[in-house]
């Protein structure tokens, strides 16, 4: 499971003994995040976005237990509950905005973290499994985050739940059936706010136990590197623990300053105005939008606009609100069969001249304008371009990066990771 | 370490599964046993505890419990209490999940609030008041004789979901429009019935949301909805003021 040089834990205190021989709990967190899990050498800062995700999630679940002790889930108290934490409760405010923040937080390390895994082909033989729970856990956010926002029962809350769900509609036949089970009525209600509680919730803590998952599949081959080179030698590698318990350390106070900058000073930059208005289920706010970090899938939603007929015939094979609920799903589910459509054996983008050219100018500014796209009413501009950004996104996983890892001609990489930091070859290659 | 841990999992293992199975062939397994026993005590433990492994493992999946004894195909009767208590077991799981999942549907309270009765004798012709049934918004509108002629001006077969006026309200009743004010691509109220909002391109109603738009019976004429604002299926004219929805 780990490299043959890995340090053995051997406890001297007789305390940690007693243990260790009664339920090895220390040594499994020492070989996972001590000294005994060996770690290529030349990890850089993108890699810390794992270890601050993992904080990400301790924030959000600690200050949502404290949020649920005073919080009431009943479409007349849920609004004036959120509003009483944040007038009466003691430190209510401080508890609610990290809560708030936390969940955009979450989403920009998780962010930097997938891109990392893009950008250094993480998501290439042995690490496949790494990256599918790393979807699965993406998908687990993507549902507790929207769930989360429904609760204060805002103007943007319960219409946020009537357009999400209203997905559900565009499948043929249960479609309907289907949305009305998910909302327990016709229309978002007592119902509705009572079970996304009760899985905002739960919900969480399942991620917690996917991530043990997601971390033990890296464990196997162990943590991959900027050059993408597997680990040749023990020179190729340091011990986690103090390299990189002290590299994250500090990747994280830099993380927590930026948290509460955002949650003392700009507590609402992230969030939506129309969200301090109680919900009214008889108005629609002017122009909906989800939080900011769907907002490229919302995009993709919204550039379907026409149906998918034959020609003069008027004969709808697919109609346009189907089409736009698939390619949203199919956005983020295309990310499971990465690993084989970029079919390259070299890892890295910094080896790879052609695949890189997309990543920085094809994928990056896509997302990017996505995003844009989604935040901007529905006008003919925002759409079209809408519809270029999101046929460019298919494009560039379906047909690019299968015909990118054929036609590319890589860089030679260095030989080993030693080699590639120091320039010198590794000794025990030469001996 | 990790060596010496494979050889000894796969050793034991034969042996705990021979020692399990009772009388069908004791001698076999007393055999099976010593011999793991004397592989294990010669040099290259390894190789040989998973090489006499193999046979067990390749034996049809039905005597997994037992031994590869040849007559394998024949059925066993504990093979019938096998199935029998797997299957029964499993259909109990399976009645649990009926509760479990019908607990989510609209409760009979939702259900209950199925039916109301509206006065429109105040709406004028070219106005349009928002009520609600069954906690969704719903649009009833006094159409103008110039709305009902623009209705039926449009051809029919040219629409995204093709119907007319006349199909859309109830005989005799052509000017009152009713329709839920839910919009059909993802459930936003369309904009158009409350004074002084944006009734769209084609005068019926708009929706914010994703840009739908409507005609004046209430008809999707662009955008992503697929179909029309929909009409509630029971819809009866008490009088010539009350009406009544559901
Ligand atoms: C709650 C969210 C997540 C947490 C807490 C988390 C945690 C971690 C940690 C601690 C590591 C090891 C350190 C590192 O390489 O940064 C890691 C690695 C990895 N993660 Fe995540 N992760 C999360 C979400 C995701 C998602 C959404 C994806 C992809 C869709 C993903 C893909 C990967 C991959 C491929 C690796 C292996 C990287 C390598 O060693 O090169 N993770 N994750
Ligand atoms: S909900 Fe009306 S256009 Fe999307």
């Amino acid at each position: 499971m780990s490299f043959p040089w890995a340090n053995q834990y051997k406890p001297k205190n007789p305390v940690m003994q007693w243990v260790d021989e009664r339920l090895p709990l220390p040594r499994l967190v020492y070989n996972a995040t001590g000294a005994g899990y060996p770690v290529p050498r030349n990890l850089n800062y993108f890699w810390n976005f794992g270890v601050l995700s993992g904080a990400a999630l301790v924030i959000q679940i600690i200050t949502g237990i404290v949020l649920a002790m005073h919080y009431y889930a009943s479409v007349d108290g849920a609004f004036n509950s959120v509003e009483h934490i944040m007038r009466n409760v003691n430190s209510g405010w401080l508890i609610r905005y990290a809560h708030m923040n936390g969940a955009s937080f979450f989403f920009i390390v998780v962010y930097i973290h997938i891109f990392r895994g893009l950008f250094y082909g993480s998501y290439k033989a042995p690490r496949e499994m790494a990256w599918l729970l790393g979807v699965v856990i993406y998908l687990l956010m993507m549902a507790t985050g929207f769930m989360g926002y429904v609760l204060p029962w805002g103007q943007m809350s319960y219409w946020g739940a009537q357009v999400i769900t209203g997905f559900f509609s565009a499948i043929p036949i249960v479609g309907e059936p289907l949305r009305q089970w998910l909302l327990g009525g016709f229309a978002p209600d007592q119902a509705t706010l009572s079970r996304f509680f009760s899985l905002h919730y739960l919900l969480p803590f399942v991620i917690a136990g996917v991530i043990i998952l997601h971390i033990w599949s890296i464990h196997i081959p162990g943590s991959s590197n900027p050059t993408g080179v597997s680990v040749k030698g023990e020179e190729d590698t340091v011990p986690f623990h103090p390299y990189y318990t002290a590299k994250d350390g500090f990747g994280l106070g830099v993380f927590l300053i930026f948290f509460v900058i955002m949650a003392f000073f700009l507590p609402n930059a992230m969030g939506h105005p129309d969200n301090y208005i109680q919900a009214n289920p008889l108005s629609t706010p002017a122009h909906i939008v989800p939080e900011w970090y769907y907002l490229p899938f919302y995009a993709i939603l919204k550039a379907f606009t026409v149906d998918f007929a034959i020609p003069f015939t008027g004969i709808v094979i697919m109609p346009a609100k189907l089409m736009g609920v698939l390619a949203l799903f199919g956005s983020i589910l295309l990310l499971f069969f990465l690993p084989w459509l970029d079919t390259s054996p070299v890892r890295s983008g910094h080896y790879r001249p052609l695949f890189r050219k997309f990543f920085w100018f094809g994928l990056i500014p896509t997302v990017l304008v996505l995003g844009v796209c989604g935040a901007m009413p529905a006008e003919p501009m925002w759409v079209m371009l809408s519809q270029i950004a999101s046929a460019y996104y298919f494009a560039h996983f379906l047909i690019i990066l299968p015909i990118v890892s054929r036609i590319e001609k890589p860089l030679p990489l260095p030989g080993s990771i030693t080699e590639a930091v120091t320039g010198k070859p590794l000794k025990a290659a030469t001996a | 370490m990790a060596t010496s841990k494979k050889s000894g999992g796969s050793a034991k293992k034969p042996a705990k599964k021979a020692a399990a199975k009772k009388p069908a062939a004791k001698k076999a397994a007393v055999k099976k046993t010593s011999a793991k026993k004397a592989a294990s005590k010669k040099a290259a433990p390894k190789k040989v505890a998973v090489k006499k492994a193999a046979p067990v493992k390749a034996a049809p999946a039905g005597v997994a419990v037992g031994e590869p004894h040849p007559g394998a195909q024949e059925p066993r009767r504990r093979d019938f209490i096998n199935i029998a208590a797997v299957s029964f077991a499993g259909v109990g799981a399976a009645t649990v999940v009926i509760p479990l999942v019908s607990q989510m549907s609209a409760s009979a309270d939702v259900l209950a609030l199925s039916s109301i009765e509206v006065d429109v004798s105040a709406i004028e012709p070219g106005q349009s008041i928002k009520t609600v049934w069954r906690k969704q918004p719903i649009f009833i509108r006094n159409l103008t004789d110039k709305e009902i002629a623009e209705a039926n001006d449009v051809d029919v077969s040219s629409l995204r979901d093709p119907q007319t006026l006349e199909e859309r309200t109830q005989p005799g009743k052509e000017n009152w429009l009713i329709t839920l004010g839910v919009c059909t691509h993802l459930g936003c109220v369309p904009l158009g019935a409350a004074a002084g909002e944006i009734k769209g391109e084609y005068g019926g109603y708009f929706c914010p949301c994703h840009g739908s738009q409507f005609d004046t019976a209430a008809r999707i004429r662009k955008g992503p909805a697929p179909t029309n604002l929909e009409v509630p299926e029971e819809i009866t004219f008490k009088s010539d003021t009350i009406v009544q929805i559901g």
